[in-house]
């Protein structure tokens, strides 16, 4: 080792010690001044990890006072309500938690409500990505594991807040319980494995403890390490923007500016999360009472990322097959099993369905502003839709209660809408994509509308009318007018090629995608326009100045009087 | 845009025109980076003392914050609750200890972000981004290093090794699965009986009250909320609340001639019937009961059966309906169940049949 410098600071010595037996100033050399791009959708992804860093520490602290035991105890807290009601000591110390530890509910209530703005932000961090197009190569495996965390996240979630074995938390045990039940051929053996026998035994919570705090966070853990490491290594896409290539990025040094920004924000999520939980009560538990499978309330609603799935369940219809002396209950498994594997295949796939599509092989690292990719955006927008729709018909019995009408029709609506309503999502969301678009154009073409008149010296009036910012017009200049495919579908000898309908099919799929396009200006268009905007501001300018010259002589602004008005 | 309006520095400040020369292979016409504004934090010191003294002002603020949230700990008693405007009773020490400790951790936060936007700097720096893919000479490289130890370990060359090795290795995971086996009891035909099979003629408990039902208990239009007689002793012997997920079930009364069908051949008594409380659904307790149109509505899923036809599933996702339990009068007047339901209740399985 050179010793160029001696360290004669502790930090120094320090950072000397770890160098000489791990090199560290190899790897932080290349880092420390690595550059990340800047815009606000970026922070989403931050919002899920600082809260999934957040749900570590709470749930942390949450063990060391919660007993994940089915065992039955006479509460004798300080909750007067429940004082000598037999429970679980899951529930009892849940109770503990709320009353009798100082801090406890808090931490309870920032896990909870941590838990909540995870899976959001994740779920709104993925629409980001997806309607970006960031997914594309050479990040495909990074959407997959961004699927796969955030279905971990929900099952993680409904994990969480069945623990406490309250009254709601049971009954969403016992629904998990029959759609196990409902799994065909072993699901008796799946439903009689995860609790021990019957349900709802003893052992299911302890097992469901387990999965809670060991096996589920640390996949998570492992899996969000990946994600930030691939993040790091393939360096973040950027946003179309003055100086920004595929090849480049532009934007701010990871030390010390991210380090102060992310570092921030991570307090940030931190404080807003506390200060909600301070302000804002989350599953009182105590108010449901301990659960017991022959009671439920009413109007029981699940976390919102369960919704969709209850939803689900919910709308389909009453659909069993018995046949030789077995039970399919297709009305379970259709919409609890069959529908969200499919959602979440699809999702996972989703990078290669389009390549698939668009035969677009080449390396992204520049994003798409959604209008940019019409057909993109409104699949999306047609899949949000149909989640939505499921999502609200988890509230069909809410809907009926608060507008007094019947469940019966609000269902059946619920049923026809899930099925209408995404396709006409996708088709005004096309059309809006594509107005955009021209928006743009007129934009780059004829600049910004200024509200500002101008009177020409021969009496004409004239609008003035301001060119966009470079950055402004980078923005728009960054798409990319894509081709349609148009893949061979005979051979040398004109003869079909039995290749022919594959490529047929993505040949109508690539111009389904591609094909209606409101192509940019070209370079002579946009240097037409801004000789016209030199001009335009070169009269305006010389107006101002004869204003300011006649003004600086004692001139008064000539104000037309009524009857002149009328004149003209 | 030319800022043409403020005279004096519009004056001279000639902008620098776009030029649409610049493009990728892909079509896009790229722009150059724009130029840098200053903020006033660069070009004004005192407006950079300012922001430094904001910027640690928060920081001291935070420090204040977790001080005294330590003091709200030792000093607030964690049963005392206060009245807050909009938001009602609440804990005062879950509010003070959040609004303070959150308070403080969003102070450290704006301070930090505020330190990084005002004075750290905020010009825009590029850099160029590596090739992903790595070098034909690394690929072929690779290749051949790894052709060298297949080879060296004769993983090819040696069928049996490989042959048997993969057949271990395929087998490998089948005892581990195996150990999975005990996490259970064998469902037997467990899901087959309830606690009204136990014994014959077992009288029936309200829930409510805890005593024993007679038929004039339940006026026509009423409900009771029932369990078996003996329930709370075998649930305590079983140490679980097993026998009570199947057996609790519901007791209506309607004018017997409303009645339309029963399960069984007078399976009511005096317009009393008694169906399972689990929905056959997925097993949630069905609890909302119409009194006019005799129809039972489980909160869960909406699911909604006709009492007075059988417990006809009418609307809703479930597809069966609720098992009905044969009542009839001891010797002592009081309700009893016959015998156990004639099928399963609850959820659908797949032995079910």
């Amino acid at each position: 080792m050179s010793t160029s410098t001696q360290p004669s600071t502790p930090v120094g010595k320090t950072a000397r010690w770890v160098d000489d037996r791990y090199t560290t100033s190899n790897a932080l050399r290349r880092n420390l001044g690595k550059v990340f791009p800047d815009h606000w959708s970026f922070m989403l992804g931050e919002v899920a990890l600082y809260s999934f860093v957040i749900l570590l520490l709470s749930g942390t602290y949450l063990t060391l006072f919660f007993k994940p035991s089915m065992v039955d105890v006479i509460y004798n807290g300080t909750y007067v309500p429940l004082k000598g009601v037999k429970m679980t000591e899951a529930y009892a110390s849940s109770l503990d938690i709320s009353f009798d530890v100082r801090g406890g509910l808090l931490m309870r209530q920032i896990h909870h409500w941590a838990a909540l703005f995870f899976v959001g932000a994740m779920t709104i961090h993925m629409f980001r990505v997806f309607f970006t197009g960031a997914f594309r190569k050479p990040r495909e495996v990074n959407w997959v594991i961004g699927t796969v965390l955030v279905l971990l996240g929900i099952v993680e979630g409904f994990a969480g807040y069945s623990l406490p074995d309250d009254l709601l938390s049971g009954t969403g045990l016992r629904i998990t319980q029959g759609i196990a039940s409902a799994i065909p051929i072993v699901g008796t053996y799946v439903s009689f494995g995860l609790f021990g026998g019957e349900f709802p035994g003893t052992d299911f919570l302890p097992r469901l403890y387990a999965i809670h705090i060991l096996l589920i966070p640390g996949i998570i853990l492992a899996l969000v390490t990946a994600h930030l490491l691939m993040v790091w290594y393939q360096k973040h896409t950027q946003w179309p923007g003055p100086g920004r290539t595929e090849n480049n990025v532009v934007g701010y040094r990871f030390f010390p500016v991210y380090m102060a920004k992310a570092g921030g924000f991570f307090f940030i999520v931190f404080g807003v999360t506390t200060l909600i939980s301070a302000f804002v009560t989350i599953n009182p538990v105590w108010m449901f009472g301990p659960y017991t499978p022959d009671q439920v309330s009413a109007g029981s609603q699940p976390d919102w990322y369960m919704g969709f799935l209850d939803g689900a369940v919910r709308v389909m219809p009453n659909l069993e097959l018995v046949f030789w002396h077995h039970t399919l209950s297709l009305n379970l498994i259709v919409p609890a099993v069959v529908l969200p594997g499919i959602m979440t295949l699809l999702l996972g796939a989703y990078p290669w369905i389009e390549q698939f599509v668009t035969g677009d092989k080449r390396e992204h690292h520049l994003l798409d502003r959604p209008r940019n990719t019409p057909t993109r955006t409104a699949l999306g927008v047609t899949a949000i839709t149909f989640y939505l729709m499921l999502w609200v018909s988890g509230a069909n019995d809410i809907i009926a209660t608060t507008f007094e009408s019947s469940i019966n029709a609000i269902t059946i609506s619920l049923r026809i809408l899930l099925f209408v309503v995404p396709p006409i999502a996708f088709t005004i969301t096309k059309r809006i994509c594509l107005s955009l678009q021209r928006r743009d154009n007129d934009k780059l073409l004829h600049g910004h509308e200024t509200g500002r008149l101008l009177r020409l010296p021969h009496g004409e009036f004239v609008e003035i009318h301001a060119p966009l910012t470079q950055k402004e017009q980078a923005e728009i200049l960054g798409k990319v007018d894509m081709p349609v495919l148009a893949l061979e579908t005979v051979d040398a000898n004109g003869v079909a090629a039995p290749w022919a309908l594959v490529n047929n099919l993505r040949n109508r799929l690539s111009s389904w995608f591609y094909a209606i396009n409101v192509a940019k200006p070209s370079p002579a268009e946009l240097e037409a326009a801004a000789g016209h905007f030199s001009h335009v501001s070169a009269v305006e300018l010389e107006a101002t100045h004869r204003h300011r010259e006649f003004e600086a002589l004692g001139g008064v602004l000539h104000q037309p009087s009524e009857d002149e008005s009328v004149k003209h | 845009m030319s800022d043409t309006t403020h005279g004096d520095t519009g004056h001279g400040h000639e902008v620098e025109p776009i030029t649409y020369t610049q493009s990728d292979e892909r079509g896009r016409i790229l722009l150059g980076l724009d130029e840098h504004r200053s903020r006033r934090t660069d070009t004004s010191q005192r407006a950079a003392k300012r922001a430094e003294r904001q910027i640690a002002g928060m920081f001291t603020f935070a420090a204040i914050c977790f001080v005294a949230a330590i003091a709200a700990y030792l000093l607030v008693p964690k049963h005392d609750i206060v009245w807050v405007p909009v938001l009602g009773n609440v804990s005062a020490s879950n509010l003070s200890l959040g609004g303070l400790i959150g308070l403080g951790t969003l102070l450290i936060g704006v301070g930090a972000i505020q330190w990084a936007r005002a004075l750290m700097p905020d010009e825009e720096v590029i850099q160029e981004r590596h090739e992903l893919r790595g070098s034909d000479e690394a690929r072929e490289d690779t290749i051949e290093q790894f052709r060298r130890g297949a080879q060296e370990s004769g993983f090819m060359s040696r069928p049996i090794i490989r042959r048997s090795l993969l057949g271990a290795m395929a087998l490998f995971p089948l005892p581990i699965a195996f150990l999975l086996g005990d996490l259970g009891t064998a469902p037997d035909d467990k899901l087959r009986h309830t606690a009204w099979g136990n014994k014959p003629r077992t009288r029936i408990l309200n829930q409510g009250s805890g005593q024993m039902v007679r038929p004039e208990d339940l006026a026509v239009g009423g409900l009771i909320n029932a369990i078996p007689v003996g329930l709370t002793e075998l649930e305590e012997q079983e140490g679980s609340q097993n026998a009570r997920a199947k057996a609790a079930i519901i007791l209506v009364r309607m004018n017997p001639d409303e009645i339309k069908s029963t399960q069984g051949p007078n399976w009511d008594y005096e317009g009393i019937v008694a169906y399972s409380k689990i929905c056959t659904h997925v097993g949630c307790p069905i609890s909302l009961y119409q009194q006019r149109t005799h129809s039972l509505l489980c909160p869960c899923h909406q699911s909604t059966f006709d009492l007075s036809d059988s417990g006809r599933a009418v609307f809703g996702p479930a597809a069966r309906h609720m098992p009905q339990l044969q009542l009839d009068v001891d010797s002592e007047g009081y309700l009893v169940a016959v015998g156990d339901f004639a099928e399963p209740v609850g959820p659908s399985f797949w032995e079910r049949g």
